[in-house]
Parts: structure tokens; sequence; C-alpha cells
């Protein structure tokens, strides 16, 4: 292993005033429709007494789970001890960061009262998972800022693997308590499931991964930095592996509700009759985010090109948002069972089609991509005044004895 | 002579009202819980639904807890604020029809106040599951977790609220039971109201108190709950069903 020199990006570029004119643009966008729920209330989103959570919150986990599994290179690295991955573990972390910061930003401008967000930092109710994942994320913040200062200062690199492996644990913990949020929801067919945490895990892996393969290579392209075959290799053929990992737990989450005669229902709406939660998740988790990158990772005719990497890397992402998008918000449009063994006839609220339909607003899609610019941002500001980039991504320059 | 003994029978009738009316009224605060003490964990404040009195296209109990709690914005009925909703029922099976309000089952467990982050929502000692509008951050959690779909969300900022029943734009809210009523030994407005309707399907009271009508009439009927698989125990019980 050579010593891996790191650098500050030039800043000069186009490509780098471009993507902080286009990040800082999404966030005040971001912002004013922020500013607009809060002023007008949640009457301007498509969110309703049924469908609660919509398209921030899409947004919101799917860069809470990215957060998580984005560490994957850095904990590879440092708790696997894989040196062709040491050079990229500070990114990784500080991607960890950034994805975060987004994620929860889009969470709290999306309450009823983000006023209160003093509240919700102390006032703890502890029986509630959405308050331990309140401690949980906040931790998380803290223990990748440790990780990296061990990372980046000399004088603390003895601790780093401690460091590496306690943010390894808690992001796996992390992730366990995004998933029960939904898996311990007794009220909902569709949750109350102990798979929901091994699967949100296994997701939070593989569009980490894609992420960070994405990040990348669009870095080494704007930067002209030299990034060895050798080294994307390894990223890549795990995504194939953790793209097949989350369908694993989706076959065996949809086998078990099949089996329950009581879950039919809901498996019906989903697999079948759910329109837009059934494209979405035949069309765009299966075959765009599951078939296509696996196809694209591994079969000779594409494995060789980056593009296809790319390629792999952004459905794996579109079917990642596929999947969040039919879990939570699938779940929640599917009417609930008060009445066993009972149809309802006439209410003016339990049967009213309009009730269990979702259309997102403008103004949820505005306040879900500010989440995505805030960490692009942040990470572009971050590599611009921090030395967060190897000088060289060449195979040979990280392992002098690489041989292809 | 017949007019003088309508008369005397008129005074008789008058003078009875005025006289034990007072007395009726002051018995009945004196025995009130006051509104300055501390709930009892002894008491469990309950409902008792008969759905064969309880008359389909009626909605005086709907209509009284709207006019109580100031309900009226004029929204879409999925972001409308509805504390409780009429539903006509029909067995899959036997095909017989039954109508029954339903509200905040005011569960014994109650998931609302499990996932509530803050604390928010919480039940009293007395078993009423209220929210806190002092501490709701609006995360709609307590929604997602609530099995009976009894929360409604404060979707757009509100005019002209009533004083005892503070309401607030980005919170949870839903049945609090007319817990002001409660404290002050008044019953809450859908028991209120169904009485003048004069269908009497809602008995109400402490489920915990022997000597109480809601507490014999449960020990002579047979009652169900919503959801008993769920294992909640709610203060919510219905006959008929």
């Amino acid at each position: 292993m050579k010593n891996v020199t790191f650098c500050v990006i030039e800043g000069k570029s186009f490509a780098f005033y471009g993507g902080i004119i286009v990040s800082v643009f999404f966030i005040l966008l971001g912002l004013f429709a922020a500013y607009n729920m809060e002023h007008h209330g949640h009457i301007i989103t498509g969110m309703n007494n049924q469908v609660v959570w919509g398209m921030p919150h899409v947004f919101a986990i799917f860069l809470i789970l990215a957060a998580s599994g984005v560490l994957n290179v850095a904990s590879i690295s440092s708790v696997f001890r894989k040196i062709f991955y040491n050079p990229l573990a500070r990114l990784s972390v500080l991607l960890a960061i950034t994805l975060l910061i987004g994620g929860l930003s889009v969470l709290v401008l999306d309450l009823g009262r983000p006023d209160r967000l003093v509240i919700a930092m102390t006032s703890y109710n502890f029986k509630s998972i959405f308050a331990w994942n309140i401690m949980l994320y906040n931790g998380f913040l803290l223990v990748c800022a440790v990780y990296l200062w061990f990372m980046m200062q000399r004088s603390m690199q003895r601790y780093y693997p401690t460091a590496g492996l306690i943010a390894f644990t808690w992001r796996l913990i992390l992730t366990t308590g995004t998933g029960s949020i939904f898996g311990f929801i007794v009220a909902k067919e569709a949750y109350q499931t102990a798979i929901m945490a091994p699967l949100f895990i296994a997701l939070s892996l593989s569009l980490g991964l894609a992420i960070f393969l994405l990040v990348l290579l669009i870095d080494c392209w704007e930067t002209n930095c030299s990034l060895g075959e050798g080294i994307l290799r390894r990223p890549k053929k795990l995504l194939g592996i953790l793209v097949a990992g989350v369908f694993y737990f989706v076959l065996v989450y949809h086998l078990t509700h099949l089996y329950f005669t009581g879950r039919h229902g809901v498996e019906y709406f989903v697999l079948a009759d759910g329109g837009i939660y059934t494209v979405l998740f035949w069309g765009g988790y299966i075959f765009l985010g599951t078939i296509f990158p696996i196809l694209l990772l591994y079969h000779e005719r594409f494995t060789k090109s980056r593009l296809s990497v790319a390629s792999a890397a952004l459905l794996t992402i579109i079917g990642g948002i596929s999947l969040l998008y039919v879990i939570i918000i699938g779940g929640q449009a599917y009417p609930m069972e008060i009445f066993p063994g009972k149809e309802i006839i006439s209410s003016s609220v339990l049967n009213s089609p309009t009730m269990y339909s979702y259309i997102p607003s403008i103004w949820e899609i505005m306040l879900g991509i500010s989440g995505i610019a805030i960490a692009a941002f942040l990470t572009v500001a971050a590599v611009r005044i921090l030395p967060f980039m190897p000088r060289s991504l060449a195979d040979t320059d990280i392992d002098e004895t690489f041989k292809g | 002579m017949n007019v003088s003994i309508q008369n005397r029978r008129s005074f008789l009738k008058k003078s009875a009202a005025i006289t034990i009316a007072p007395g009726v009224l002051l018995y009945s605060i004196s025995q009130a819980h006051h509104a300055e003490k501390p709930v009892k964990s002894t008491t469990r404040w309950g409902m008792l639904i008969d759905t064969n009195k309880c008359v389909g296209d009626c909605t005086g109990c709907v209509d009284a807890c709207t006019e109580e709690h100031n309900l009226t914005e004029d929204v879409p009925v999925e972001i409308k604020p509805t504390w409780i909703r009429k539903v006509t029922l029909r067995d899959k099976q036997t095909g017989r029809e039954s109508s029954l309000p339903i509200m905040c089952q005011h569960c014994e467990n109650p998931p609302c106040v499990d996932v509530c982050p803050t604390g928010a929502s919480f039940k009293r000692d007395d078993g009423i599951v209220i929210v806190d509008r002092h501490i709701c951050i609006g995360c709609r959690y307590c929604m997602m977790a609530c099995p009976y779909k009894a929360r409604s969300f404060v979707h757009e900022a509100l005019e002209n609220q009533k004083p005892h029943s503070p309401r607030g734009k980005g919170t949870v809210e839903a049945c609090n039971f007319c817990v002001y009523r409660i404290d002050t030994g008044v019953g809450p407005a859908c028991v209120e109201a169904c009485e003048t309707e004069g269908h009497q399907a809602i008995i109400y009271g402490d489920m915990n108190d022997p000597d109480s009508a809601i507490n014999q009439k449960l020990k002579e009927v047979s009652s169900s709950v919503l959801r008993p698989d769920l294992k909640l125990n709610p203060g919510i019980r219905y006959q008929g069903l």
C-alpha cells in the first residue's frame, strides 16, 4: 500500500460552479416550499388524513438510508481492512454526513410545527422508536465527525479502526431503527413485520454504494483524477450483490404476506391492483431497479463500460426510490381493516374514494429535491475546503502490486 | 272546584321542580370531580354504544361534536377533521346491518401514545387519551399508528376557536372525551346529543365504578371492542355488533 495523498478540488471549473448554482437554486426552492407549507398549512400538499406521510418522507428516508449505506466504503476499509478502499474512506464518511443532513432537513421542514424542533430534541418519549431515531441520527452525525477526524489527523490514526467499528455498528442500529418505524406499526397490514429492519439495512447498503459510485465517477470526471479499473471493479461487483440482497428481503416479505390469508388483500393491492403502486413495484423496482442493474453489472457485454456502471448505480437509486414509494405511500393508501368480517356500506369518510388517493403536490417534490441539493451543496463545498479526494485513484498508485 | 284543584296541582309541580332541580344540580356538582384535582387511576372513563339503538341516518352525535369543538372547516373530506364518524356496516356472512359511531377508542394500551416521539400523545390516569397541543410537533406518526383511523391533522389555519377546546394548525387531534366537561361532571357532547335525539344509544361513565350505569350494563349485556386481536383494551365498547 502506497501513501495516498489527498487534495482539495480546484473549484475553478464550469462543473464546480454549475453544481453550486444548481444546488443553491434547488435549496431555495425547497425553502420556499417549506415556507408555504408552514404558512398555509399542509392543505397545499397532497397528503391527507389517510396518507399522512408523502413525497417528502420518501425523499427523507431515501437520503437517511443512503447516508447509512454510503458508509460502506469506509467500513470495508477500516473494519474489514481492505486497503483498496482506503483512499475513498474520507469521501464515504463525508457523504454519510451530508446525505443525513439533507434527509433530516426534509423531515424537519415537513413537520406540522417545524418551529418546535427544540421540543423534539428535548422532550423524549423513550418508548417511541421515532424518539430513538432522533437520538440515533444525531449520534450518527457525531460518530461520523469523530471518525473523519481520526481518519484525517495523523496523530489520532491509532484510534481510527475503533472509531470505524463504532460507526459501522451505529449505522446498522440506525437503519434497524428506520426500518422499525414501519415494522412497529401494528395498525397497517403492509407494515407490522420485523423484516422491515433487515430490508431497510440491505436497501441502505445498495443505495449508499450506488450513490458513492456515482459521486466518485462524477468527481473523477470533473477533476480529471485517474480512476483505475481495479478500484472500480470491487464496489461494482458488491453493488450487484447488494441489489440481489434487497431483492431477497423483498421476496421474503411478499412471500410471508402471501402465506397469511389475512394479508392477501394488501398483497393483491401492491402486486396487481394498486395502480401507481403496482406500476412502481414491477416497473420501477423489479425491472428498472433490480433486473437491469444486475444485467449491467454482470453481463460481459456491459460490465467493462463506465457508462454501464454509472447507469446501474442510477437505476439502483430509481429502483430504491420506487420501492420506498410503494412501501411508505402504498402501505398507507391501502384501507385499514377496522371491522373484520364486515363491509362498510355507508360512511362519509371511510368509503370516500378520494380518501385513499394521493397525488404529490409540487411543493412536496420541491421540498424533497432540496434534501438532495443540500447534500450535494455540502459535499461540493467540503471537497473544495478540505482534502477529501485522493490525488490519484490509478490502481498502481494505490497498490503497487496491482496486476489488473 | 276543578279549576282550583288544577291550580293546586300545577302549583305543587312547579314548587317541586323549583326545589328539587337545584338540589339535583347541587348534588351532581358536589359529586363532580374538581377540575383542579388530579385525576385518579381508579377511574376508567368509557362508553357503551348500543348499535341496536343507533339509528342509521341520525348524525346527532357527529353534529354535536362538530358544534362543541368547532370542527367547521370547509375542506375536502380527506383532510376534514373528524373526531367522530357514523358508519353503517353489513356482516359479510349474514348480511345483518348495523350502525354505529366511531371515534378515538381511548385504549388502555394506546399505540398513538407508544409512538409519539415527544410524549404529546398521552393517556390520563383516568384512561382518556389526549394530545398536548403545546408539544405536538406535527410528525403524524400517531396517525400512522392508530388502528381506528381516529386522528386528524389540522391542515390549515383556524379561526373562531372555542376557548374550552383549543386546536392548532400543524398539530394532530382526536376525540378528547370532552375532557373539560367530564372534569366538571357533565357528559360528553355526543352522549348528550344522542339522549336529546331520544335514542340513548350511548352510555358513558366510570367503567371501574360498580355503581355506575355503564359498569352494571357491561355486566348485564354482551359487548365487544373493535380489533380485539390487537389487545389494546379500548374504553369504547359496542353492544350488538
